[in-house]
C-alpha cells in the first residue's frame, strides 16, 4: 500500500518536481482563488486563462519565453477588456465574451502555423506538468510570494470589493484601481500556472478549492487555508491517479479538485438538513407561547 | 455655525440625464433631513451624490466644506440593501471592523481604540449578540443590524443612510430612530431616505421626491395633504 501511495513520487524525479509544481500552483490558485470566487470573477479568470493562449502560441513560434508570452497575452485580454467597457458601455461580461473567444481563435490561428501544431496546441490547453524544470519552479516560487505580498498588502481594499463597491469607494479606496490590481493578481496567477495545468484546465484550481473552502470558513484567511489544502490534496491524488491509470495528470488534478468540492458540498447538505430536523423537533418539544414580539 | 451640508441649485442624475434638478437645502451640525419619495423618485440618487458615488449634474454641492466623496474618514454611508454574498466567509465583528478602514488606510494597523470603537457600535446596534456569527447565517433584520453598526464605527460628522430601517421590525425601526437621535446629539449631521412616513417625525427638514422636489421644510408642512397625494396618491390618516 505504501509502495502504492508513495513509490511513484520516490522513485521518479520527474513526477516528484510535478509534485512541488502543483503545491506551488495550489498555493497561489488558493490566494488568488479566495478573491476570485468572493468577487465573482469566475468568468473574467477563464477569460485570461484563455487571453494566454495567443502569447504562448507566438512565443512557441518565434522561441521566445513562454511566460513572457503568456504575460503579454493577459495584458492584452485585460486592456482590451477595460476599454470595451469604457469606450463603448458594454457590460462587463459582454467585454470579456468578445476578447475570450477573440483571444483564443487568435491563439489556434498562430498555433495552427506551427509543423506540430495538435502537440504544441495540447500542450498549451493542458500543461506539460510532467515536464517541469527547476527554473519553472523558481518561477512559480516567486509567483507565489508576489501574489502574498498583493493579497497582504491589499487586503483591506479587496476584502471591501468582495462586499460592496460603493463601501469601498466611500472607505477611500479606489474601485477601478484595487479591481485592476486584483486581475493583474489573478493574471500572474494564470501566467504561473498555465504550464502545470494548462490554460483551459488552470479555472479548476482558481474556483474549486477556493469554493470549497468558502462552504466552510468563518474568515477569509480559513478560507485560503482549506483551498490550499484541497488544491495540494488534489494534486497528490491526481499525479497518482495518473500514474497507475496512465490518465492525462493535469486533467485528473483538476477533477479531483472538483469532486472534493462535489463531497463536501453533500456533507454540507447533510449538515443543514439535520440542522433542520433538529429544529423542527425542537420546535415541536417546547410549548407555543403567543403575543410575543420577535425582535429580528 | 457653518453649514455641514450645502447644495445651491444641484441636479443629481446618471449617464447626462438628471432624476432630480434644483435642490436647494443647508444643513447644519446635529440636524436631520429625510427624504421620503417612491421608488426612482431620486432619493438614492441623491445620498450617492452626496457620498461622491455619482457625480453632480449640476448646480453645487459641498460636503464638509469639500467636494463630495473626499472626505472619506469623515462621511458614513450605508447603501440601499447592502449586499451579504452567500459565499463571503465574514464575521458580524469583521464587517463592522470594516467601518474603520477608512480611518486605517491600506497599511495602519487597528490599535485598542479601533476596537473599542467596533465593540461600542456593536453594542449600540445589538449586532454584539451574534458577533461571531457569520454574516451569512443571520436574517435580514441582523444584517441590516450589522451594517448599521459598521457605519457608525466610521464615527463620521455626516452620515448617509439608504433606507437604514428595511427588514427591520417595529423594535428595530425605533431602535434606528434612537441611534439616529443619539448621533445628532453629538452634533452628527443625518441625512436619510425612507419610505416610511413616521420616519420623519423628529426630522428638521423633509424632502418629498416625486423626481423633482414636491415639497420641502419641518415635517408638519412638508407632508401636507396636497404633497402626499401628488407623490404617492394618498393622504396620511388624521
Amino acid at each position: 500500500m505504501g509502495n502504492f501511495l508513495f513509490g511513484p513520487f520516490t522513485d521518479n524525479e520527474f513526477l516528484r518536481q510535478s509534485l512541488y509544481a502543483g503545491i506551488l500552483v495550489s498555493a497561489i490558485c488558493a490566494v488568488a482563488g479566495t478573491f476570485v470566487v468572493l468577487r465573482g470573477l469566475a468568468f473574467a479568470g477563464d477569460a485570461l486563462a484563455h487571453g494566454v493562449v495567443p502569447g504562448v502560441a507566438a512565443a512557441l513560434l518565434f522561441g521566445f519565453s513562454g511566460v513572457l508570452g503568456a504575460a503579454i497575452g493577459a495584458g492584452v485580454m485585460m486592456s482590451g477588456v477595460s476599454v470595451v467597457t469604457r469606450r463603448y458601455r458594454l457590460s462587463g461580461d459582454t467585454a470579456i465574451g468578445l476578447l475570450f473567444v477573440g483571444m483564443l481563435a487568435l491563439g489556434v490561428i498562430i498555433q495552427s502555423r506551427s509543423s506540430s501544431f495538435a502537440g504544441d496546441l495540447t500542450n498549451i490547453l493542458f500543461g506539460e506538468l510532467l515536464g517541469v524544470s527547476n527554473s519553472d519552479l523558481m518561477w512559480q516560487f516567486v509567483a507565489l510570494v508576489a501574489v502574498c505580498v498583493v493579497a497582504w498588502l491589499c487586503r483591506r481594499p479587496f476584502l471591501l470589493l468582495s462586499v460592496d463597491d460603493g463601501l469601498t469607494e466611500t472607505s477611500g479606496f479606489s474601485v477601478k484601481k484595487y479591481h485592476n490590481i486584483m486581475l493583474a493578481m489573478v493574471a500572474l496567477t494564470v501566467v504561473a500556472s498555465f504550464q502545470t495545468v494548462g490554460t483551459l484546465l488552470v479555472l479548476g484550481l482558481l474556483i474549486a478549492p477556493a469554493a470549497t473552502g468558502a462552504l466552510f470558513a468563518r474568515r477569509i484567511g480559513i478560507m485560503m487555508v482549506v483551498a490550499a489544502v484541497v488544491g495540494i490534496f488534489s494534486t497528490y491524488v491526481g499525479l497518482l491517479v495518473s500514474y497507475h491509470a496512465n490518465v492525462a495528470a493535469g486533467a485528473s488534478i483538476v477533477f479531483c479538485s472538483v469532486l472534493v468540492f462535489t463531497a463536501c458540498a453533500v456533507v454540507v447538505e447533510v449538515q443543514r438538513w439535520q440542522a433542520h430536523r433538529k429544529d423542527i423537533h425542537h420546535d415541536h418539544d417546547q410549548p407555543h407561547v403567543h403575543g410575543h414580539v420577535h425582535v429580528s | 455655525m457653518s453649514a455641514r451640508i450645502e447644495a445651491t441649485g444641484l441636479a443629481v442624475g446618471y449617464g447626462h440625464r438628471p432624476i432630480v434638478e434644483g435642490l436647494n437645502f443647508s444643513l447644519q451640525p446635529g440636524e436631520l433631513l429625510v427624504l421620503i419619495g417612491t421608488n426612482g423618485s431620486g432619493k438614492s440618487t441623491l445620498l450617492k451624490t452626496l457620498a461622491g458615488l455619482v457625480a453632480a449634474q449640476g448646480g453645487s454641492v459641498n460636503v464638509l466644506g469639500a467636494a463630495p466623496g473626499t472626505q472619506h474618514s469623515l462621511v458614513g454611508y450605508l447603501p440601499q440593501h447592502p449586499v451579504s454574498s452567500h459565499t463571503l466567509p465574514l464575521r458580524v465583528e469583521d464587517v463592522v471592523a470594516m467601518g474603520r478602514y477608512a480611518h486605517l488606510g491600506l497599511t495602519r494597523r487597528a490599535r485598542a481604540q479601533d476596537h473599542r470603537i467596533v465593540q461600542e457600535s456593536m453594542e449600540r446596534t445589538g449586532a454584539i449578540a451574534y458577533k461571531s456569527r457569520p454574516l451569512r447565517d443571520l436574517s435580514g433584520g441582523q444584517q441590516q443590524r450589522t451594517h448599521l453598526a459598521q457605519v457608525l464605527a466610521r464615527r463620521a460628522d455626516v452620515l448617509l443612510l439608504d433606507e437604514p430601517t428595511a427588514g427591520l421590525d417595529l423594535v428595530g425601526r425605533q431602535a434606528v430612530a434612537e441611534l439616529v437621535e443619539q448621533e445628532r446629539a453629538r452634533g452628527v449631521v443625518v441625512v436619510m431616505a425612507t419610505h416610511e412616513l413616521s420616519d420623519a417625525d423628529t426630522a428638521d427638514m423633509v424632502m418629498l421626491l416625486a423626481q423633482r422636489v414636491v415639497s420641502q421644510g419641518p415635517p408638519a408642512s412638508a407632508l401636507n395633504d396636497a404633497a402626499l397625494r401628488e407623490c404617492f396618491g394618498f393622504t396620511q390618516p388624521h
